[in-house]
């Protein structure tokens, strides 16, 4: 069966299924990073989150992230599972594995991982609080790009 | 036909995840321009970026009949 890497889900991210994508008799490191919903943004207190995404266009975007990586560690194996729909506190939202010969570009391969899925990949996040919902523009609670575009695209 | 499709704040704020638009081809930014006068309250229009057939494409690109136009506000993954 043909493993697919790079994954949009709506069920619960089984985080031993994505790193084992990556396991490799090479590896010497496989890290793991496993971004989760927090309650309290800046003294706001979130009860649920909603995420939606432009899904086959996602996937591609995480695929490109992968391979962006593997330009810079061509021995690294990447897999990407981001989940999308109704999200409670600490549910997992994205895990992020990868494999590389050594440590050092495992850490700097899964950083660079969830940097870029903030920048380019076509996914969206509405926040419901107690007291009313909004979709969030990014990180910083902006409501555009603030250069106008994805960052390194078009 | 071209094929519009819309997300979060803008996919709510016009009721519609998808439009369909009478046209064989069309730049984005005449696009964009004609979403705006049809929609001029929703502000996110003129701020998302925009991709065809999932690729994100400059205002000067050409959508050409059949293709699937995506307007992207600021994504919030991760």
């Amino acid at each position: 069966m043909r493993i697919n890497y790079f994954e949009i889900c709506q069920e619960p991210i089984k985080i031993e299924e994505v790193v084992a994508k990556v396991e490799d008799r090479n590896a010497g490191a496989i890290t793991t990073f496993i971004g989760t919903v927090r309650e309290m943004t800046k003294g706001k207190k979130t009860v649920f989150l909603k995420y939606d995404a432009y899904i086959p266009m996602a996937e591609k975007k995480l695929s490109q992230i992968g391979d962006e990586i593997k330009a810079s560690f061509p021995e690294a194996k990447v897999a990407i599972t981001h989940r999308v729909g109704s999200l409670n506190i600490s549910d997992i939202a994205v895990v992020i594995a990868v494999s590389t010969p050594h440590r050092e570009d495992a850490f700097t391969g899964s950083k660079y991982a969830i940097e870029r899925i903030k920048e380019i990949v076509p996914i969206w996040k509405k926040e419901h609080w107690e007291d009313g919902e909004k979709w969030i523009g990014d990180q910083l609670e902006q409501t555009s790009y603030p250069n106008g575009k994805p960052e390194k695209e078009i | 036909m071209i094929h519009v499709l819309l997300f979060a704040d803008l996919e709510e704020k016009i009721g519609k995840r998808t439009l369909t638009i009478n046209e064989t081809s069309i730049t984005l930014s005449v696009l964009r321009s004609k979403l705006l006068a049809e929609y001029p309250n929703v502000t996110g229009l003129s701020s998302a970026v925009m991709a065809i057939n999932e690729e994100y494409a400059n205002e000067t690109a050409v959508a050409k009949e059949g293709d699937q136009v995506a307007f992207i506000p600021p994504v919030s993954g991760g």
